[in-house]
Parts: C-alpha cells; sequence; structure tokens
C-alpha cells in the first residue's frame, strides 16, 4: 500500500496530493494505451486512420490537473488525447471516435481525435489549424461578459500553428480584452516534416508574449508537475480576471504526425532514440517510485488496469453501430436543410 | 539613431543632427512634405467642390514619408505601400500630374481609372500595386524580396509600409515571420499614427510600443520619431542597409499621429475630441521642419515662402492637365482581365 | 494537343503531377515551389519526393503553417518575375488564403492595367471517398470559378495532368490547380513522353454517343464513364464529355453535343445549389433551349456541409457509377 499523502516527499509537488500524482500518471499511462490502440486497429484494418500523441503525456496530464472540470473550458487540438481524458472524456469516447459510431459526440462524422463534449466544457473544432483559437477568444469573452469570474478557457495548439494568422490575431484580442483565456503551446519541434528552425526564428515561443502586452512563460513539458504548475498560474490569472498568459511546455513527438505519415523521410532515427531518454513515462514512474508515493506493484497494478479498460472500451465501441445514411441530413440547420425552399 | 530594440533617447537636443544629408536633400525633404500637404489638401477641396467623390488623408505623416523616402535608393529598391502614402510615392518619383491622374480616375492614371485614388503603381520607379485590403501586401513584399534574394540581386531591397492597424492581421503576423526564417532584405516601417480609422491604439493592441514584437520574430525592432524626417531617414537607411548587406530584416516603429480623419467619408469628431487633435498638432512634422531648417540656416524665411508657392504652382498645373484628361472609355473594362481575353465561356 | 514525342509512358496522376513539376524545375530556374512538407517530407503524396536534394532548399520552400502567406508570398514572387507554384495541402485548408487568391492575384492584371501581372499556379489536392470527413474531402472549384481574373483547371486523367499542368505553369495569368486525390493512384494512363500542352477552355469527348450528353470533371468522369460503357451494354448510346477546364469553359463541345443529344445530364461531385452545374444548366438553358427534349438535369451531392468520416456518411453523400446509371437510363428513356 502507497504511503499516505502526509509523507512529505523531497521532490517539489506545488500542492500536489499523492492522489492527484497517481491521477495524473492514470492519465499517462491510458493516453499512451489508448493512443497505440488506435495505431493498432489501424494496422489490423479496422480503422482507416489514427493521430498518435506519444510524448505530449506529460504535458497534457499536469494541464488537465489544472483545469477545473465544470467551470472551465477547453479548446484543444487534435493531439490533445491525454487532455480529453484529463478533463472527464472517457475511454469508450475515445474509441467512438476513432470507430467512428454514431453514439460519437460528433455523430461519426468527425475524423478521430476531434472530440466535442458540451459536458466536458470541451469546444467542437475542426482539423484546420487556428482556427480554434479565435473561438476559443470568443469563448472568454463571454465568460467576462456574462462576469463569470472563477473560469477560464484554456485553448492549446503545437508549435506549427503559431505560425497561423489566427493564432496571431486570437492572442491580441485576448490581450487588449484582458481575458480569462490561457494559450497553452506544445511544442514537439515537428509540424509534421516541418522542423522548428523553418518555422520561426526565434524558437521561445513564450517571448512572443511581451509584444502581445501579456505575460508569457516556458516550462518543461516533460515533467508533469512542472507543468501543472505552470498552466495553474495562468489559469488562476485568468479566473480572477488577470488577463491572459501564453505558456509555452516544451515537449516532443516520438511517432509520425498520424498513420498516414512516414516520419524517417525527414528525421532520422538516431533523433528520435535520443528525445526517447526524456519519454515522460517512464521518468514519471521512477518519480513517484522514488518517492514512495507508489510502489512498482501498485504501478503494474495500474497499467493493468489501464489495458482492461481500454480493451472494454474497445469492445463496447466497436460494437456500436455506425450512423445511418439518412443521419447525413441532419443538423445542417436548426431548420430543413434545403437551399432551395 | 536607434540601436536594436532600444528606445529613442532623448538626449540629444542642440547638436543639428543631419546623419550626411546635404543642405539640399533636406530642402528635397521639405519640398516632399509640402508637396505631400499640398496634394491631399487638393484632394480634399476637389472631393468638398463635388469634383471627386474621394480622397485620403495622411496629414501628420509628412516626416516620416519623406524620411523614408530619401533612404530609398531609386532604380534598386522596392516600395510596397499603403494608401496613405502619398508623400513616399513622391519621395521615390511619383510627380503631381500621376497622383491628380489617379484623384481624377483619368484613363491615363496607372490603372486606367480603375482603382481608389492613392493606389498608385509605378513599374518604373519600383511602386507595387496594391489594393485596399490591408495587410494583404505585406506576403506579396516578402515574396518580392525573396525574388530579389533568389536572383542573387545583392544591394537590392524591399521597403514595405502600413499603419498600426495593420499589425493586427494575419498576414502581418505571417509576413514578418517568414522574412524572419529566411533572413529576407526587407524592412517593415509601421507609420503608427495611433488611429485606425476610429479605432485608437488602445483597442488594437496591449502593447503601445509595437516594435516590441519584432524580437518574438528573431528580428530586430526598432522605434523612432515619426514626425522627424531626419531620425526616419536615419531609421529607415540603416535598416534598408542591413538589408542590402545581407543582414535580414528589420522592423522599424514610425510614431507619428494622424491630424485629419481617415478620408473624405469619415467624421472623426465623432470618435475623438478636439482638444486631443490641438494638443498633438503641436508636433506637427510640417511648421516644425521648416522652423528647424530656418533655425539652422538652411533656408531663410522667404525661402520657405518661395518654396511654398512653387510647390502650390506645380500642384495647380497638375489639377489643370489631369482634370483636362479624358475618363476611361466604358469598353476598358474589359482589358486585362486575363493575358487572352476576358470570356469566361469560350 | 501539340505533342512532340510519339512514344508514351503508363503513369497515375501522382506520378503525372511529379513528373511535370520536375520538368518544370530542371527547364526554367525562375520555378520555385512553395508549401508545407513539400521539402524533405517530399509533399503529403509524395509528389515532390527528392526535389529539395536536386534543386536545393531555395527553390523547394518549407512554409510554416500559414495558408494566407503561402499564396500571398507566391503573388509577391510572381509580381517580380518568379515563377511559383504554391501548395496547399489539402483544399480544405485553403480558405484562410481566399482573399490573396481571389483579392489580389486574380486582380493583379486588372488594376494595375497590365503593369504588374500575376503568373502564379496553385496546386491543391480535392474531393472526397478517402475517408477524409470534413476537413481532408471537399470540392472547393465552385467558391472560385465566380471569379474573373482566375484560372481553373481540374484534369482526371494523367496525359491531361501533364498537358494541362504545363499550360498552367506557362499561364501569365494565375491558375488554381485541382487534383482529385482519390485519383492520385486510381487513375493510370498513357501519358506521351517530351513536353507538350493542352489549352485551358477545352474540354475533351471521352465517349461518343446520341442519345444523351454527360459533363463531369475529377472523380465523377471516371465512373460516369463506366456507367456510360454499362449503358452502352443495354444498347444505350450516353456521349462522355470531360470538362477538364472549370474557367473558362469550354461552350463549343458542350453546345455541340447537346445540339446532338438533346438531352443533358451533369454529374459532380460538389454540392447541387450553386455547383459548376448551375452555370452550365443556364448556359445551354439560354443558348440552346430548343434543342433540349428534356430538363436539364444536374447529379450532385445533397447541400449538407460534408461528408462524414463514417463510410455510410460517405457513401451516402457521394455518387456511385450505379446512381449515375440510373440517372442516365431516366434521361434517355425521357
Amino acid at each position: 500500500m502507497a504511503k499516505t499523502d502526509t509523507t512529505t516527499s523531497a521532490f517539489e509537488r506545488h500542492g500536489l496530493t499523492d492522489e492527484q500524482l497517481r491521477q495524473i500518471l492514470r492519465n499517462m499511462l491510458l493516453q499512451r494505451q489508448l493512443d497505440n490502440r488506435g495505431f493498432q486497429l489501424n494496422r489490423q484494418g479496422k480503422v482507416p486512420f489514427a493521430l498518435g500523441s506519444e510524448g505530449h503525456e506529460a504535458l497534457q496530464a499536469g494541464a488537465a490537473m489544472a483545469f477545473e472540470r465544470g467551470k472551465d473550458l477547453l479548446a484543444p487540438y487534435y493531439r490533445d488525447l491525454g487532455l480529453a481524458l484529463g478533463i472527464g472524456l472517457s475511454p469508450y469516447e475515445i474509441l467512438l471516435s476513432i470507430f467512428a459510431r454514431q453514439a460519437d459526440h460528433n455523430g461519426g462524422r468527425q475524423f478521430p481525435n476531434h472530440y466535442s463534449s458540451k459536458a466536458a466544457g470541451l469546444l467542437s473544432f475542426s482539423s484546420i489549424l487556428a482556427a480554434h483559437l479565435p473561438h476559443a477568444v470568443g469563448a472568454a469573452f463571454s465568460l467576462k461578459y456574462r462576469g463569470q469570474l472563477g473560469r477560464a478557457v484554456l485553448a492549446t495548439c503545437g508549435d506549427g500553428t503559431t505560425s497561423e494568422g489566427e493564432w496571431h490575431e486570437s492572442m491580441n484580442f485576448a490581450a487588449i480584452h484582458k481575458l480569462p483565456f490561457v494559450m497553452l503551446v506544445e511544442n514537439n519541434e515537428w509540424a509534421i516534416s516541418t522542423p522548428l528552425s523553418k518555422q520561426m526564428a526565434q524558437p521561445e515561443i513564450w517571448k512572443r508574449a511581451e509584444g502581445y502586452g501579456m505575460p508569457g512563460r516556458r516550462f518543461n513539458g516533460f515533467d508533469p508537475i512542472d507543468t501543472f504548475a505552470a498552466v495553474k498560474e495562468a489559469l488562476d490569472r485568468a479566473r480572477s480576471g488577470g488577463g491572459p498568459t501564453l505558456v509555452e511546455g516544451t515537449c516532443y513527438r516520438y511517432l509520425a504526425h498520424s498513420t498516414d505519415d512516414n516520419d524517417m523521410t525527414y528525421r532520422t532515427r538516431e533523433e528520435v532514440l535520443e528525445h526517447r531518454k526524456l519519454d515522460p513515462l517512464p521518468r514519471f514512474e521512477s518519480v513517484l517510485l522514488e518517492n514512495g508515493v507508489m510502489t512498482q506493484a501498485e504501478i503494474d497494478a495500474l497499467r493493468n488496469d489501464v489495458l482492461r479498460e481500454t480493451n472494454e472500451a474497445t469492445d463496447a465501441a466497436e460494437a456500436m453501430p455506425y450512423p445511418d445514411p439518412s443521419e447525413l441530413h441532419t443538423h445542417v440547420y436548426e431548420g430543413a436543410w434545403q437551399p432551395w425552399q | 539613431m536607434s540601436t536594436p530594440n532600444d528606445a529613442p533617447s532623448a538626449t540629444e537636443k542642440p547638436a543639428f543632427e543631419r546623419h550626411g544629408l546635404s543642405d539640399a536633400q533636406l530642402v528635397a525633404m521639405l519640398r516632399t512634405m509640402l508637396t505631400h500637404r499640398t496634394l491631399e489638401s487638393r484632394g480634399f477641396q476637389l472631393n468638398r467642390q463635388g469634383k471627386i467623390p474621394f480622397a485620403s488623408a495622411g496629414e501628420g505623416h509628412e516626416g516620416v514619408q519623406a524620411g523614408a523616402a530619401m533612404a530609398f535608393e531609386r532604380g534598386k529598391d522596392i516600395f510596397i505601400p499603403y494608401y496613405r502614402d502619398l508623400g513616399l510615392s513622391l519621395g521615390i518619383g511619383l510627380t503631381p500630374y500621376e497622383v491628380l491622374l489617379s484623384l481624377f480616375a483619368r484613363a491615363d492614371d496607372h490603372s486606367s481609372g480603375r482603382q481608389f485614388p492613392h493606389h498608385y503603381a509605378s513599374r518604373r520607379l519600383g511602386l507595387q500595386t496594391i489594393s485596399s485590403v490591408i495587410a494583404a501586401q505585406l506576403p506579396h513584399a516578402v515574396g518580392t524580396a525573396y525574388a530579389l534574394r533568389y536572383r542573387k540581386e545583392l544591394g537590392r531591397t524591399v521597403l514595405v509600409t502600413f499603419g498600426d492597424g495593420a499589425t493586427s492581421e494575419s498576414e502581418w503576423h505571417e509576413s514578418l515571420n517568414f522574412a524572419a526564417v529566411h533572413a529576407l532584405p526587407i524592412v517593415f516601417l509601421c507609420e503608427n499614427n495611433e488611429w485606425a480609422i476610429s479605432t485608437p491604439l488602445s483597442k488594437q493592441t496591449a502593447q503601445p510600443d509595437l516594435y516590441k514584437r519584432a524580437a518574438g520574430y528573431g528580428m530586430p525592432g526598432t522605434v523612432v520619431d515619426g514626425m522627424d524626417p531626419i531620425a526616419c531617414y536615419a531609421a529607415v537607411k540603416a535598416a534598408l542597409d542591413r538589408a542590402r548587406e545581407g543582414g535580414g530584416p528589420t522592423f522599424v516603429e514610425a510614431k507619428c499621429y494622424r491630424f485629419l480623419a481617415h478620408t473624405t467619408d469619415d467624421d472623426d469628431r465623432t470618435y475623438r475630441s478636439r482638444e486631443e487633435v490641438e494638443r498633438r498638432r503641436k508636433s506637427d512634422p510640417v511648421p516644425c521642419f521648416e522652423a528647424r531648417l530656418i533655425e539652422q540656416g538652411i533656408l531663410t524665411a522667404e525661402d520657405v515662402v518661395a518654396l511654398k508657392r512653387s510647390v502650390l504652382e506645380e500642384a495647380n498645373v497638375a489639377t489643370d492637365r489631369a482634370e483636362a484628361m479624358p475618363y476611361p472609355r466604358p469598353d476598358d473594362l474589359f482589358g486585362n482581365v486575363y493575358a487572352d481575353g476576358w470570356q469566361p465561356w469560350r | 494537343m501539340a505533342v512532340s514525342s510519339t512514344t508514351s509512358t503508363v503513369m497515375n496522376n501522382v506520378e503525372a503531377v511529379r513528373a511535370t513539376l520536375y520538368e518544370a524545375m530542371k527547364n526554367d530556374d525562375r520555378t520555385v515551389i512553395i508549401g508545407e512538407d513539400v521539402g524533405p517530407r517530399g509533399n503529403v503524396f509524395l509528389i515532390t519526393k527528392d526535389f529539395i536534394s536536386e534543386f536545393g532548399a531555395e527553390r523547394v520552400i518549407d512554409t510554416p503553417i500559414a495558408e494566407a502567406s503561402i499564396v500571398g508570398i507566391a503573388v509577391g514572387m510572381a509580381m517580380e518575375g518568379l515563377r511559383p507554384i504554391a501548395e496547399i495541402q489539402f483544399a480544405d485548408f485553403i480558405y484562410p488564403a481566399f482573399n490573396q487568391i481571389v483579392g489580389e492575384a486574380a486582380k493583379t492584371r486588372y488594376r494595375s492595367n497590365g503593369e504588374y501581372t500575376c503568373p502564379l499556379v496553385i496546386r491543391t489536392p480535392y474531393g472526397g471517398g478517402v475517408r477524409g470527413a470534413l476537413s481532408h474531402s471537399v470540392c472547393i472549384e465552385a467558391l472560385f470559378y465566380h471569379v474573373p481574373g482566375l484560372k481553373i483547371v481540374a484534369p482526371s486523367f494523367p496525359a491531361d495532368v501533364k498537358g494541362l499542368l504545363n499550360t498552367s505553369i506557362d499561364d501569365p495569368d494565375p491558375v488554381l490547380f485541382l487534383e482529385h486525390k482519390k485519383t492520385y493512384r486510381l487513375i493510370k494512363g498513357e501519358v506521351p513522353d517530351g513536353h507538350y500542352t493542352i489549352p485551358i477552355g477545352k474540354a475533351n469527348v471521352l465517349k461518343a454517343g446520341t442519345q444523351l450528353t454527360v459533363v463531369s470533371y475529377g472523380l465523377y468522369v471516371h465512373w460516369a464513364l463506366e456507367a456510360a460503357q454499362q449503358l452502352e451494354s443495354e444498347g444505350l448510346s450516353v456521349e462522355v464529355i470531360d470538362l477538364r477546364s472549370i474557367r473558362p469553359m469550354d461552350k463549343t463541345t458542350i453546345l455541340a453535343s447537346v445540339e446532338k443529344t438533346r438531352k443533358l445530364l451533369i454529374v459532380h461531385e460538389d454540392n447541387k445549389f450553386g455547383g459548376i452545374g448551375a452555370e452550365i444548366s443556364a448556359m445551354v438553358a439560354e443558348e440552346a433551349l430548343f434543342h433540349l427534349d428534356a430538363p436539364i438535369r444536374r447529379l450532385c451531392a445533397p447541400d449538407v456541409p460534408a461528408m462524414g468520416y463514417a463510410l455510410p456518411l460517405e457513401e451516402e453523400y457521394m455518387s456511385s457509377p450505379a446512381e449515375m446509371a440510373e440517372a442516365m437510363r431516366e434521361m434517355v428513356k425521357f
């Protein structure tokens, strides 16, 4: 049995309890398991497509821990599997999306990983990079407009997206209006095949914050606790009326962009292996072991539980029906879909 | 002269820093400024007389535009303006007659009367065609700079200008980023006049020192007093020289002010006070520069009077000549849609 | 088309694009390719594979993620004498560049009265049938064909891809070159060796017939041909026209065909309302009304925002050869 939460550990945990730390590990394990499951199903010919997020587990679990369910809103992008889980989506919902079933939040219409959930506060988004950011800013404006202190919008994107015009316009507006908005950049160094050096001349994205008149900081995206601290600080600022923050987490994308990409065409195996040494998953397991938060037996049990949960969700989702063809014409407008009336 | 990312120091007052400019060049800058103001006023007058439907206003920009134009190298550099750059266009060689043809929308105008006034273009001068869409010209400027560098045309640069409002645009962001990644020979000159039609700077951005954005792109940013033509000359020249020598792009912010409304279709009394405008008039670059040149003995008061008379005569001659020219003919509508005809059905 | 060679090579549409781009890069060093992932990745369909090692990073430019400026920068390059070929990775991503295409590229020659021109090619893969869902399946031609100053081509066969891409690259005006992504590897054909061009604005009669004219383009022209061949075996004679060029569009070929068959069916993958078929219908109604023995009909996608990711939704959205054959039968028998 794990030591109780009153045990003091030498490492900086920023107020996180043992239970929260365990929860973070669980989220990371679940993200990796579900991520791999998507790839497996694709290799088995069961689903046409899957996207990977390996390397982002610590960043997303740590950020999710700072998110306040029932209050905050999340405006993610398509690599935020861990964040979606962390704010309350279930493996079953994830698999429904991968299998494109009718019961999926989007009725099987969207690509996998394009979650939406009003209940969880997860804004619907498309595959178009940065298109969700003006939406996030607008949502933040609504919160402020209705005087809803204590609520904030957490928006995420990759390094590539920061080159988009809509990133710029969104940051600018959020700052002018001092909105309860946090821009979390998950800098994994690659935008499909475009390395950071071709994406921008200033590789430290957080340094753009001053140009917008908002605070900015960087944190270690391989460390979920460091992540939690940085994102919590930003969200707290936003929730208390202090305005927006730009937070940049450095991590790495271990896999190719998706099942349709071959990353060996544009980077070396050596580079990827070198970055594997920073893999947040084994790293955090070690931290928890070394600091007596969990035993090896507990970690193994957790892994088994995560696998079990994934398997159950896979079977349950796979058994669900596809949307009926007649579903095509629904939800075009509130009223009739026909343009000639 | 400002160094990258520094605010200007206000220490040097007594010595007249002319940054290597000769008397003739200083007088030429004043002439450009006076012509700029006279032709702008002429546009407003013609509009009030019901002779033309529209004119735009750039009073307050005369200093930065004359200074920047003096740094521009004719026959080498390329200038991509926005619609308030009457003075810069004159400064690189556009004539009052060409300006009036544009105002009157005559057939001999560069766009044959198609474009709004003040949307000049001249291949000969290196003045590129633009639309009215703010910041749309920024990526063009970047592509043009890429072409110059690609063809190894060393020593040639691109100067692109825009207002404070343009810095909020998507295309502004994307353009600066690309120029920095590729270290292109381009200077981004922001004529920050604090107003985007009725939007004050405080509603446009939370960072009023726009030059501070440059560091985020990995390029140098400098700031200069946009009411001082000599300081603007120096700042723009330094940036253009850096670009010429392969040192990559620079973002120069010139702080000036827009004294009039946006255009003849705008009424600025609806969104700002007369007190503010009158207070800022104290820094009017035209009388300030006149006074400075007289004070330094480069011109006498009589010289200035004569100069103004000459500028006015030139404006009058240009006005009469342009007004007498014919409009484009109706079937001029169909030219230059494609190189090979206009018809969509073949 | 003027062809300088009597030999040919079998290739698919991806290979045809690649081979044509390769020759253009080799023969004219004003040509540069600019887009996302076109460098070491070689484009997400491998169209520019190894181009960067042969032509260098200055000519094969991996851009930041910034569609408006991919097109806008290319416009500037074109105005200043280069011959850029801009790529938008998927047509679904083109919308941020809409102003640069419609407000700038299309108007450069016109607004400067010919002093500045914009010899630009914008290539982009479009269309569905690949489980691409909402953001990797759209047809965009209807949004752009409305715009004077812009040219739009949508070839469906490898030989046409090469000829029309050559013409587009040479064209002094901006051309939107649409490549149907499902036909990339699906469609193979003989492609004449050597350099040749096919004029923009010229359709191609794929199959002669007497009882019905079918006009189509893209993936659907292949299925329409398949359906027409099925009808042939039933003793029904259908003429199939491949538009190839959306703007300008070939009136002569369409009218000659309609005057012969007296019936017109337009088949396209895009939504019906306001699609290309609407303009064709209006033109034929204006100019050949008394040659018609039946109302003009359009077989198109339902007017819903997109085909969904789930297979039943994609299939419901798209028209199959069987559905096309049924529509053809009905019209022949009208």
